[in-house]
């Protein structure tokens, strides 16, 4: 008999591990799981009983978040491989992603100076496109080809466009704020 | 003087008896207490037939304290020992606090949180809150007809960590044992969600008296999710009656005035305000102590004018919580109206305006979380066997650490759902180092000097090595009630040292211990009589944990675990009657030590079973 969960996160929410996942089936599973370690089910129960359910509803928060983005969920995937992304060591690009990068940083520097908030919500839903782009080759990378190497160069990729993604908003916030 | 209620031990509640357990609203300007009786969430009423408590607190010269419309009619005549609105500034240093100086009260700069003078001396807020919180509680009692095991307290979604503690400091020293803090938003979602069986998302929106809370929820079967949260912890019904003050001095062309009138000409503002949600002029005139006459006519398009900008203020952070939880407008289903404030026909027309949706206004906005809170404290305090509700909130603001420059390191992003841990690496940065010192804040500005401090701590008797050879490793763990603590260890020694992160702006255990003692006014003996209560009470609760939860999966231990368990509860329930509190707190530790691996494979065992609904063959038991 096992002691205690120790399983990775896809086997928590009884899942396969890999990179396509069922969003919906997840969301389920979470809350299947939720409904039976979350601290508000033990606020009469012993210390040893609130503890062990802090950190299961604590461990299954963080792996429900780790799994429904996927960035996250293919970098979580590499990282069970045995595989580090080096998103901070390893900034090597390929030359058009590069040009790409340029493009997005310029328009958004530019729609930010004019404070034209309808044009950062426009490069934010090209940006979405992008992403999806890619999502879409890592399914293939990760699922079918297993290309680890492949893989982690596209998670860099995505890494980098979540982060341009999040100075966006935060910039629309600002802007909104003045 | 408050009494103390001693009840023998084993006269506590068995186990399959409905337990009593209230939610409380502890609102900017009124409070109020609900309970579930059968099966129905309601509001507890005074003598008078009132639900609402005005959370006014009012300090007499025979050194009594009146609480509640009493202390109300008092706030004119006596402004300076009249604490109204004490919310604003629970967990606030005197700086966070930007309108002192229109304020009628003596302000102490103290440290961590502000204080304020009154003919009972300097009282923290957590003190002037505690008293309308003891008021809720005897009511409470007195309607249920026995002692209560728990109360749930609202807050606003948007308080930080010290206006958390510092609501659970003031239940604390009221005499309640919180069974969680809950947030407003969320539990008024509870009440309208579980009323009306909704499904989808759907938006509370939540102006009080002193706050703004905005809150976005998926609901499902009896799951609460909230995706993304965000609002304003200065902003209320009070800022428009302020307004209107302003309007009145400035049509008036008053001088300065004293306390008193200001005292009464806001609480004219306020009833011109209430007045205009259903009419379109409010005539506003008084006689001032300065023998000064006013008499004015506000209609509600001037009143719209002056606070179209408060309104504004409100719709930024809804903006920005669609945002977060990556939804637009058109996914809402619909959006709770919470809070008296939401009475005034401009703030529904905004946010009809807003989501292209007129917003649902047919609970009352004074009672709806007080209703929600009282279900929750209900299925917290185990009265429903069926798991047909779970709440799941968020952390509203980031947490985050002081890096060089004065620069913020975001820890914990805002809005990830709770309880959430998260284990932060450092090294030391010159040869034999043995101390470090952590800066806890929280905010979403860049700059540290922008965000709330929450703790400084120093991590001492790291063993001296080379620069960057230790490895420190910091966690975070926030838990559900939205609190935080800090646990750091150095990883190549196993230096431990656990931070609570109280001091910067909370009150200390030794403060707090303090202001029990003297509100109970009581000798040395009693402080004892009542920890060895205290003591009792818990070890009764947890020998009924257990007990419950050996029937329910004793098959789980092998015959000598169990014995194991036996004897410490054997040995527990002996020192019960013996001990004293030290003694039977440890009795507690030991037998909660002794119950840890049954605790998991119980869990483990319910996870498993909860999936095994849909794969059997995946198991592997």
């Amino acid at each position: 008999m096992t002691q205690s969960i120790t399983q990775n996160h896809f086997e928590l929410f009884d899942l396969p591990v890999q990179f396509s996942i069922d969003l919906d089936q997840l969301n389920q599973q979470f809350r299947k799981v939720q409904s039976e370690v979350h601290p508000d089910r033990f606020a009469a129960a012993s210390g040893a009983e609130r503890l062990k359910s802090m950190q299961l509803a604590t461990q299954a928060n963080e792996a429900y978040q780790t799994l429904k983005k996927p960035t996250s969920r293919a970098r979580y995937l590499l990282q069970l491989h045995g595989i580090d992304t080096q998103e901070d060591s390893n900034t090597a690009m390929p030359g058009d992603f590069l040009m790409l990068q340029m493009e997005w940083r310029e328009a958004m520097e530019e729609a930010s100076d004019a404070h034209d908030i309808d044009a950062l919500e426009r490069l934010l839903t090209e940006m979405r496109k992008a992403a999806r782009q890619f999502q879409q080759d890592l399914q293939q990378q990760l699922d079918e080809n297993r290309a680890f190497e492949q893989a982690s160069g596209t998670v860099r990729k995505l890494s980098f466009i979540d982060k341009v993604q999040a100075d966006i908003e935060q910039t629309i916030s600002k802007l909104e704020d003045a | 003087m408050a009494l103390l209620q001693i009840a023998e031990p084993g006269m506590s509640a068995a186990p399959h008896q409905h337990k009593l357990a209230v939610g409380i609203d502890l609102g900017t300007t009124n409070s109020l207490v609900a309970t579930v009786r059968s099966g129905m969430s309601t509001v507890l009423h005074d003598e008078e037939g009132h639900a609402l408590l005005p959370s006014v607190v009012h300090y007499l010269p025979d050194g009594s304290v009146e609480v509640g419309y009493t202390a109300q009619a008092q706030q004119s005549q006596d402004p300076h020992n009249t604490i109204v609105s004490v919310k604003r500034f629970m967990g606030r240093g005197l700086k966070d606090v930007g309108d002192t100086a229109q304020l009628p009260y003596q302000f102490v700069d103290t440290p961590g949180m502000l204080q304020i003078q009154t003919r009972a001396g300097q009282k923290s807020p957590v003190e002037v809150s505690a008293e309308i919180l003891k008021v809720l509680k005897q009511r409470a009692e007195k309607a249920l007809g026995g002692e209560l095991t728990g109360a749930v307290i609202t807050v606003p979604a948007y308080f930080d960590d010290a206006q958390r503690q510092a609501t659970k400091d003031a239940a604390r020293l009221a005499g309640l044992t919180v069974l969680r803090l809950l947030n407003e938003p969320t539990a008024a979602a509870v009440a309208y969600g579980l009323d009306n069986a909704s499904e989808g998302v759907y938006v509370i929106y939540d102006l009080g008296g002193g706050t703004f809370d905005v809150s976005i929820l998926r609901l499902s079967k009896g799951v609460f999710e909230v995706l993304a949260t965000n609002g304003d912890s200065a902003l209320g019904g009070d800022d428009f009656d302020r307004r209107i003050f302003c309007w009145i001095l400035e049509q008036a062309k008053l001088p300065p005035i004293n306390p008193e009138d200001t005292r009464l000409l806001l609480t004219k503002s306020r009833e011109a305000k209430e007045w205009l949600s259903d009419h379109t002029e409010a005539r506003i005139t008084s006689i001032l102590k300065s023998g000064d006459l006013v008499d004015l006519t506000l209609t509600s398009a001037k009143l719209k004018e002056l606070t179209q900008h408060l309104i504004t203020k409100t719709l930024n952070p809804t903006r920005k919580a669609l945002r977060d939880a990556g939804l637009a407008v058109e996914d809402v289903k619909g959006i709770v109206m919470v809070g008296g404030a939401t009475r005034m026909p401009q703030v529904r027309h905004a946010v009809a305006e807003f989501f292209e949706q007129d917003p649902l206004t047919n609970l009352d906005p004074d009672k709806v979380v007080a209703l929600g809170a009282a279900i929750q404290a209900n299925v917290l305090a185990g009265n429903r066997s069926e798991n047909d509700l779970l709440l799941l909130d968020v952390i509203p603001l980031s947490l985050g650490l002081e890096t060089m420059g004065g620069l913020t390191e975001r820890v914990i992003p805002r809005n990830s759902t709770l309880p959430i841990a998260r284990a932060q690496d450092f090294t030391t940065f010159k040869d034999g180092q043995t101390a470090m010192s952590i800066h806890v804040v929280q905010g979403e500005r860049e700059l540290v000097s922008d965000c709330r401090s929450l703790a400084r701590f120093e991590l001492r008797g790291i063993p001296s090595m080379a620069a960057g050879a230790a490895r420190i490793r910091v966690t975070f763990q926030v838990d559900a009630d939205g609190l935080l603590s800090v646990t750091a260890r150095e990883q190549t020694s196993g230096v431990e040292s656990h931070i609570t992160v109280k001091p910067s702006y909370g009150l200390s255990e030794d403060e707090i211990a303090d202001m029990l003692q003297s509100s109970f006014n009581a000798a040395d003996s009693d402080k004892q009589a009542r920890a060895l209560q205290e003591a009792r009470v818990d070890a009764e609760r947890l020998l009924e944990a257990i007990a419950a939860a050996l029937s329910q999966d004793g098959d789980l231990l092998a015959e000598a675990e169990r014995k194991q368990i036996e004897t410490s509860m054997e040995q527990l329930r002996n020192l019960m009657n013996s001990g004293n509190s030290h003694e039977i707190h440890d009795a507690v530790e030991a037998l909660n030590h002794a119950t840890e691996e049954f605790a998991a494979r119980r869990m483990d065992t319910s996870v498993r079973k909860a999936l095994a609904g849909q794969k059997l063959n995946t198991l592997e038991l």
